[in-house]
């Protein structure tokens, strides 16, 4: 690769960037640090390239104008952190339930409340899968490095596109504001999916219409098919029932759009995992401070290796199950007070001791920190 | 000559939810009558609504609809606008969701001046939650939540809509289909922010606990009620108050409408690109 190719760009500029090469067309945002640098790059190019920015007058309708200007056919964008994706629930909530694609970013701070809105944590994990009301599926995805970030970002439009749903990446303070070298890749070196597109007359057009499969082909508003859209609970056309049957086969199948697509959605990496006897489970930024711990582990003859996500929800259990098969001991190092660890664990069935490594306060997990777990179990 | 509703109207969704007599229906008819007037086609046009009695009218439109979250239909309907400015958007709000749990999304796009009509049904009550005091319920009036009289003054959306910076506002009622049809095709020619307060009867939420349970009265004594804006400049102080003003109070097209704005800057960026980075390249 030629040398003026390689770049040194903040996350958060990373992301940006990425979020217009996989083709989005619009941003709705409101200030909040440390996620903001994401909003100012996409004022900065998306009108450059006929697309549209606006800093709305607050989260919750930041979130609210994502969805209405996808629906409308754009590729939609958001980037919040921790107070302001608490305001984003409801609305996405509302993406979720009438399948609109769009991709949110979480760059995690501290907390709760407004805690430290300069430092970084992963305390937002369980908030992702659960934060807003009912049932419903979730996809998040936790890359670590500014390479990654990029492709991962890419995916993230991708996957929403796809399958027709709100898909989230989390970053936090560390990653978001931290610069580091990548190499952009060329426009046509990745795929961009868009969405399908519906090619049935208007007549015979339903928006939830589970008759193509568990995605629903989509059309944007203003083709001629006047579409009904509502959050509550819906038929496949799209109109308000209470029908218990309908209610419960529409939220099944949006269910089944995660849980049906594993192979599409899942990726994990590995880290000197082959012949490992200690493992750790990490993801995002803390599985760098754990990949430095391994090779310090490594070098003083402890065989530790690392899994670390890279699509957190839906959680690997399968995957986490299998590493954990020839392991000794699995280390869930994580920053936070101990969230994703009850993913692993209920993964593995108590079939070996589950460790953690957790910590909050504003300063990243240091490799040292984990080391210091796999010598007390090796 | 007969007016055909049909064309506009989802027919198999009838009849609505909604109470006999209850002024939504006005409002939904008149809206119509103003679609016809400025000649749009339904497929061009999107409602969106939030969450309340009033928010469910999209339902029985025949266009581009979306029934979204309580309060939020400004924002989604902001989001629609941004990005097709070619087409129409119309938001229909009952008074809770629009200026209580909505009320920054309304003087937000109010300020933008985006090309937006908001039609607020005011029925001064909460009407599907039980008929709870709202932000335009009277002082001193009855509701589930004001069992002894609302202690609350109210809020006037004309002057609100106007001191946020909304470029088209007129106040009609329900006793007049006809000029609200004119009033709405005035917002829905308007390039700008236009909001039309509609004074509307919920006898049933509102009415049955202030003494006018029956719609044809409720409906009579809000059309009494309603002068013409000159005539109720002319009234004193006491009056003033027994009587609320109608008419079209600021129809201003002098101030640039938010996505035109932005159209030209993206025709003005068009012609100069920016490196990859926008300058954030450390070394």
């Amino acid at each position: 690769m030629e040398k003026e190719e390689v770049r040194f760009w903040p996350g958060n500029i990373v992301v940006a960037e990425a979020a217009v090469a996989a083709g989005c067309n619009f941003f709705a945002g409101y200030p909040i640090t440390p996620s903001s640098e994401i909003a100012a790059h996409m004022a900065l190019l998306l009108p450059r390239v006929g697309g549209h920015f606006i800093q709305m007058e607050d989260e919750i309708a930041a979130m609210g104008a994502i969805i209405g200007a996808s629906l409308a056919g754009a590729k939609s964008l958001t980037a919040t952190s921790g107070p302001g994706f608490s305001l984003k629930m409801e609305n996405l909530g509302f993406g979720y339930l009438v399948e609109a694609p769009c991709v949110i970013i979480n760059v995690m701070r501290g907390g709760p409340s407004t805690g430290l809105p300069t430092h970084p944590a992963q305390a937002d994990v369980m908030q992702t899968r659960w934060g807003t009301h009912g049932d419903h599926p979730t996809i998040a995805l936790t890359p670590a490095f500014h390479q990654e970030m990029y492709l991962e970002t890419i995916r993230a439009f991708n996957l929403a596109e796809e399958l027709r749903i709100p898909v989230i990446v989390l970053l936090d303070e560390v990653l978001g504001h931290l610069s580091e070298g990548l190499i952009p890749p060329k426009p046509g070196t990745f795929e961009i999916i868009n969405r399908k597109i519906t090619t049935v007359p208007p007549e015979e057009y339903y928006p939830h219409d589970p008759s193509f499969g568990d995605v629903p082909p989509f059309i944007p508003y203003f083709e001629g098919y006047r579409w009904h859209t509502t959050g509550l609970n819906h038929d496949k056309t799209g109109f308000p029932t209470t029908d218990p049957q309908l209610v419960t086969e529409d939220e099944k199948r949006l269910m089944r759009k995660v849980t049906c697509n594993r192979e599409l959605i899942d990726k994990v990496e590995y880290f000197m995992a082959e012949d490992a006897e200690i493992g750790i489970f990490s993801f995002g930024s803390t599985a760098r401070a754990a990949m430095v711990a391994v090779k310090k582990a490594r070098a003083k003859g402890i065989k530790a290796g690392l899994m670390r996500a890279l699509t957190l929800w839906p959680f690997p259990n399968r995957q986490v199950l299998e590493f954990a098969k020839n392991l000794k001991t699995l280390i869930v190092a994580e920053f936070n007070l101990g969230q994703m660890v009850y993913e692993v664990e209920r993964s593995v069935k108590m079939e070996l001791p589950v460790k953690r490594v957790n910590k909050v306060g504003g300063v990243p997990i240091a490799p040292a920190e984990i080391l210091a777990r796999i010598e007390e179990v090796a | 000559m007969s007016f055909d509703y049909t064309p506009y109207l989802r027919m198999e969704k009838l009849p609505h939810m909604w109470c006999p007599g209850c002024g939504i229906g006005i409002v939904v008819k008149s809206m119509i009558r103003a679609f016809a007037e400025v000649n749009w086609d339904p497929k061009d046009i999107a409602v969106i609504s939030g969450i309340g009695c009033t928010s469910r009218a999209p339902g029985y439109l025949n266009m581009n609809t979306l029934h979204t979250t309580h309060g939020r239909a400004i924002s989604f309907a902001t989001g629609i606008k941004m990005h097709r400015p070619d087409k129409h958007v119309v938001v229909i709000a009952g008074d809770g969701d629009l200026c209580a749990i909505g009320g920054n999304h309304l003087i937000h796009a109010a300020r933008r001046n985006i090309d937006l009509t908001v039609i607020v049904n005011n029925n001064n009550i909460y009407g599907m939650t039980g008929g709870q005091y709202s932000p335009t319920t009277p002082l001193g009036a009855k509701a589930a939540t004001a069992p002894y009289g609302n202690l609350e003054p109210s809020f006037d959306l004309v002057n609100l809509v106007i001191g946020a910076g909304g470029t088209f506002v007129a106040r009609g009622q329900v006793g007049n289909g006809r000029q609200l049809t004119t009033f709405f095709q005035k917002g829905f020619e308007h390039k700008g922010f236009s909001f039309i307060d509609v004074v509307s009867n919920c006898h049933t939420q509102y009415g049955r606990r202030n003494k006018m349970a029956d719609p044809m009265n409720m409906v009579k004594w809000i059309s009494d009620r309603a002068k013409p804006m000159k005539k109720y400049q002319e009234l004193g102080d006491e009056d003033k108050d027994r009587f609320f003003p109608v008419g079209v109070f600021l129809d201003d097209t002098s101030h640039p409408e938010y996505t035109d704005t932005y159209q030209k800057l993206i025709d003005k960026l068009a012609k100069s690109p920016v490196a990859a980075g926008g300058g954030h390249d450390a070394f």
